[in-house]
Formats: structure tokens, sequence, C-alpha cells
């Protein structure tokens, strides 16, 4: 329809140029800028060098740096694990529970179960602070109304427990995302294939495992990545409950935190840019890793089932 | 015909984790409205006519800059929402309109940022915004948060635009009709239902977000109510009527506003899944 050339090129930049241009300078360039200056480091009058890879031998290798990225990669991944193994299935439940037909309040439970998913993690994370509190005592108060009140401890104040409590606040808190993309996948399930499960005299829970899980196996996918990409890039929940110190002890550093922590310094350590730059390089990789896995490892497998 | 027995079940599983999902949330601004003495007393409780108090209220929201924090987040949210959604609208339109050579791969080359993180860039970022002197300015936060937006937001919109029918833009363009003005004329009206979706994917992460306020905008005149509301509660930890009031005030907002929206955010959020 557009016979001139040049005017064709106006609208490109026209409609284009905007998007383009802010995406590139304040999300792409960013991205390989501290790529690039992970392969440098500052002397003490602060004059930058080329390194090359130096700083990733550092970090994997010298024991200063090697011993707490280590302990933030692994908690990373438990963290990763308690969302995969306690948020996605609870979602998966709900939103098949939701799903089912002629359910009444179906909208009530929705809007309630997703309510925390609005809010700032930052918010949610205090008001668990001072719920779990053994200053206010609401927790340990209601295990012993539950007969249960010998099991009470400091959980986020404990090396043993912190971690896992605070996976827990933040599957509490986005459980409404699987929740709902799950349930939207479950809406698609075309109703002639259930209806005729239902002829062959399959029950609910067995038409929910045989015949609406597998079609929906994409979204769960789609889901686990997610979840994957979220994980690895959290800092918010800890740095709000715990501070960027992470304790007790260091049991809840993220690659989040420590990021954090070795750009902007602290109580411990000066702060450390091109150090900085190698951790957050290191995440990306990561987080590519899981994307590449996801995309040619999971989701070319699944067949994907358009209606 | 389910049975009776299991129908119940099901109700009441889904009634126990609704309680599980709102409770702690009630626990927090019941008790903002409670005396010292009752928060730790009857924790559980409804404030009462005897247990009732605004104290924690009148010192956050004596805090003159409670108010200021706001008016910043309302700011950054709203501008960042506005142009996320015209230039994403933009973007999507002219990636499905226009079949260009490189199309394709400028298409890839704006999903990146759906599965990479903006803030992994943060370092040089800051650089960047200390080099064009936009540290501690509302401008700084967002334009990362549009950059931050822009790819979730051309995806979405993109899904959308591929179900407007071609025969409205073909009329329109037959009437002779500007190409950009087909755009903002007959497509952009079209795509206020993808409003909601966008709203929960980009404008509800941006509202929330704590780490770039803490590290481009920390200063006083620009500090963000999710910031602002952080370093409060730091400075009176102890004192717990102004740490639950702070935190209501934070949520109570939010909110609001999602309870009145809720049907749209979440019909928003289920019709333009990916699937």
């Amino acid at each position: 329809m557009i016979k001139n050339n040049a005017r064709r090129l106006f609208l490109l930049i026209f409609f284009l140029g905007p998007a383009v241009i802010v995406y590139t300078i304040f999300s792409v360039y960013p991205l390989l800028a501290t790529m690039s200056l992970s392969t440098f480091t500052a002397d003490q009058s602060g004059v930058r060098h080329f390194v090359g890879l130096d700083n990733y031998i550092l970090l994997v290798i010298d024991k200063d740096w090697r011993d707490p990225f280590w302990n933030a990669f692994l908690n990373n991944i438990w963290f990763f694990i308690i969302h995969m193994l306690v948020q996605n299935p609870i979602g998966i439940a709900i939103a098949g529970l939701l799903s089912l037909p002629r359910l009444k309040f179906r909208a009530t439970y929705r809007t309630l179960i997703f309510t925390p998913t609005m809010l700032s993690v930052v918010i949610i994370g205090f008001s668990w602070n001072l719920i779990l509190s053994p200053l206010w005592g609401i927790s340990e108060g209601f295990l012993k109304f539950l007969g249960l009140g010998s099991l009470f401890q400091p959980w986020l104040g404990l090396e043993s427990s912190a971690l896992i409590t605070i996976g827990l606040i933040s599957v509490w808190q986005f459980v409404g995302i699987p929740l709902m993309l799950i349930y939207a996948a479950l809406l698609n399930v075309p109703s002639e294939l259930v209806d005729a499960a239902r002829i062959d005299g399959l029950s609910h829970l067995r038409i929910f495992f045989s015949v609406k899980l597998p079609l929906i196996a994409p979204t769960i996918g789609l889901v686990s990545i997610l979840t994957f990409v979220g994980n690895f890039n959290a800092f918010d929940l800890v740095y709000s409950i715990k501070g960027a110190l992470a304790g007790p002890n260091f049991s809840t550093d993220l690659l989040g935190t420590f990021f954090y922590r070795t750009f902007f310094g602290n109580q411990l350590q000066l702060g450390s840019p091109t150090m900085g730059a190698t951790i957050a390089t290191a995440m990306f990789l990561i987080i590519l890793i899981g994307v590449c896995v996801y995309l040619y490892g999971i989701q070319r497998r699944l067949e994907r089932h358009s209606f | 015909m389910k049975s009776k027995f299991s129908t119940g079940l099901i109700h009441i599983f889904l009634i126990s984790y609704s309680l599980i999902a709102v409770l702690p949330i009630l626990l927090v601004v019941m008790n903002s409205f409670k005396v010292r003495k009752a928060i730790f007393g009857t924790p559980l409780a409804f404030p009462t006519a005897e247990t009732f108090s605004l104290v924690g209220y009148v010192k956050v929201l004596g805090n003159a800059n409670i108010g200021f924090y706001f008016f910043n987040s309302m700011s950054v949210t709203l501008i960042s929402m506005a142009a996320v959604l015209l230039f994403g609208a933009m973007a999507a339109w002219a990636l499905a309109e226009y079949r260009f050579k490189g199309s394709d791969v400028l298409a890839l080359f704006l999903s990146i940022g759906i599965m990479v993180p903006i803030r992994l860039g943060s370092i040089s970022i800051l650089n960047m915004m200390v080099s064009f002197d936009l540290v501690n300015t509302r401008l700084a936060l967002i334009l990362v948060y549009t950059a931050q937006g822009l790819p979730m937001a051309i995806f979405i919109l993109s899904e959308f635009i591929s179900q407007i029918p071609r025969d409205l833009r073909d009329a329109a363009r037959c009437d002779g009709v500007p190409e950009i003005a087909i755009f903002f004329q007959v497509i952009a009206p079209l795509l206020r239902p993808a409003i909601a979706t966008v709203a929960v994917f980009t404008v509800v992460p941006i509202w929330n977000d704590l780490w770039f306020p803490l590290l481009l905008a920390p200063g006083n005149d620009t500090q963000t109510i999710t910031l602002g509301i952080q370093q409060f509660i730091g400075q009176y930890i102890t004192d717990w009527n102004s740490v639950l009031a702070a935190l209501s005030v934070a949520i109570i907002p939010v909110l609001l506003i999602y309870l009145i929206f809720s049907r749209q955010l979440i019909s928003g959020l289920t019709a333009g899944a990916v699937k």
C-alpha cells in the first residue's frame, strides 16, 4: 500500500524509533557495558586495566570470592527448588480446582489468592518478619492454639531454617503467577475432550491428570522458566528481611544480594564495580543456560497444542 | 454429578488457602489501628472502641515526606506506564503491519528483555545516569522502567493487534486516511482491553520495585513509597505502631485499587496469557 520508500522509512522510524532507542540505551547497552567492565580491574588509584577473564578465575578459584559465590549460588538453587516443589504444585492444584465446572465463588477465591502477588515484596517481607517474630508472638500463639506450641522457633533467625523460611514467604507471595497462567491454560482445554472423557466414565481427578495436565505441559514449562529467571534475579525479599548481609552468617545470601554487596561494599569490604560486573555477568550466563535448556531441551519436546 | 461431600472438601481447601493468603495482610492492617498494648495483648482481635488508636498513622502521616513519596511513586509509575503503552503499541503495530527486511531479527532483539532481567546491567546504568547527571531524578527511574517494561508490553500488544480484523485498516486506507492517523484513531482505541494485562505484567512491578530507587534515586526528594517505607521502618523498627501503620499505608491503596479492578486485571491476565 505504501509506495514511496522514503515515506515508508519515515513510518518505520516513527513507530519503532522510540521503543528501540529507549530499550537499546537503557537495557541492552548497559548489559553489554557490564560484560565488558567485567574484564577490567581497578588498581589503588582507580585506573582500570584490561585483565581478560581474570575476574572470573578469581571468582571460582580465589578463596575470598569462591566461598561466598558458591554459597550464594547453592542457596539460590535451594531457593529455586523450594519454588518448584512447593509454589508450582500448589499453583497447579488450585488452578485445577478453580477450573472445575459449576464451582461457586470461583472469582472470590481467585481474587483473594492473587492478593499477595500484587503487593510489594518489601512490604511482604516486613510483614512476615513481624508475624514470625518471637517478640510479637503471633506465630507462637497460633501454634499453641493448634497444640503445637513446642514446635515454635525463631525460624528467620536460625541459620538452619532462615533460607527455607524466606523461600516459603516468597512462595506464599508469588503462587498467584503459576496459578493464573495455568488457570488460563486450563480454560483453553477444549470442552469436547473433557466431555468425551466424562462419558467414558473418568473421574474429575483422572481427567485432570490424564487429559488436562498433558495438554497444558507447555504452560508448565513456561511457568518453570519464569520461576527460574525470577529466582536467580531475586533480591528484594532477602534485602528487606535480612539486609544486604543476608544473615545469619550469610545463610540467606542469594546471587542478587551477593551482587549488591560486592558492587556497593559493606562493613566487611569496599565496593568493587568490576567484580560486581563479573558477578552480574555470571548471573546472566546462569539465566542464559536456564533459558537455553528450556528452549531447546524442554519446550521443543513438548508438542504445542493449539485449539 | 460430583458428590456433595467432595464439593464440600474442595470448598474447605479453597477457603483455607484463601485465608492463608489474606490473613497475614489483614493481621498487619488490623493491628495498625490498635494501641500498643492491644497489639501485643490481643493481636488476633479486631480493634474495639477501647483499643482503637491512630497513633501510628499520626506519626507516619505527620512525617511530611510520606505524601511526597506517594507523589514520586505515582508520577514515576504513571509516566512509565504511559510511555510503555504508547511506545510498546507503536512498535508492536509496526512489527505486525509493515513487514520489512530484518523485522524478525528486530522482534527477537526486542524480546530478549522478557527473559533477561534489566537489573544485571545496573552498574552501567548507574554509571550512565551519573554521566548524564540524572542520579536522584525521577526521569532516571522513568527511563529505566520504560526500557524494562517495553519487551513484555510489545509481546502482549502484538497478540492483541494480530486479533484485530484486517478489514478495519484496509477500509481506512481506501478512504485515504494517513497511516499515522490509522494507528492513533483506529487501532489504538481497540487496544484498551490490553491495558489491564500490560498493567499486571509491567506496571505493578514498577510500583513495587525497590532495586532501582535504591540505586538511582535514594535521595530524600526522589524516594518512592516502597523505598521510603523501607527506610522509615529501618528508623522506627522498635516502634510497632509506626511500623504497622507504615506497612498499612503502603498496602491499603494498592489493595483498594486491586479490589476495584480485580475483575479486569484477572480477566486481562487470563485472556492475554501466553497459551
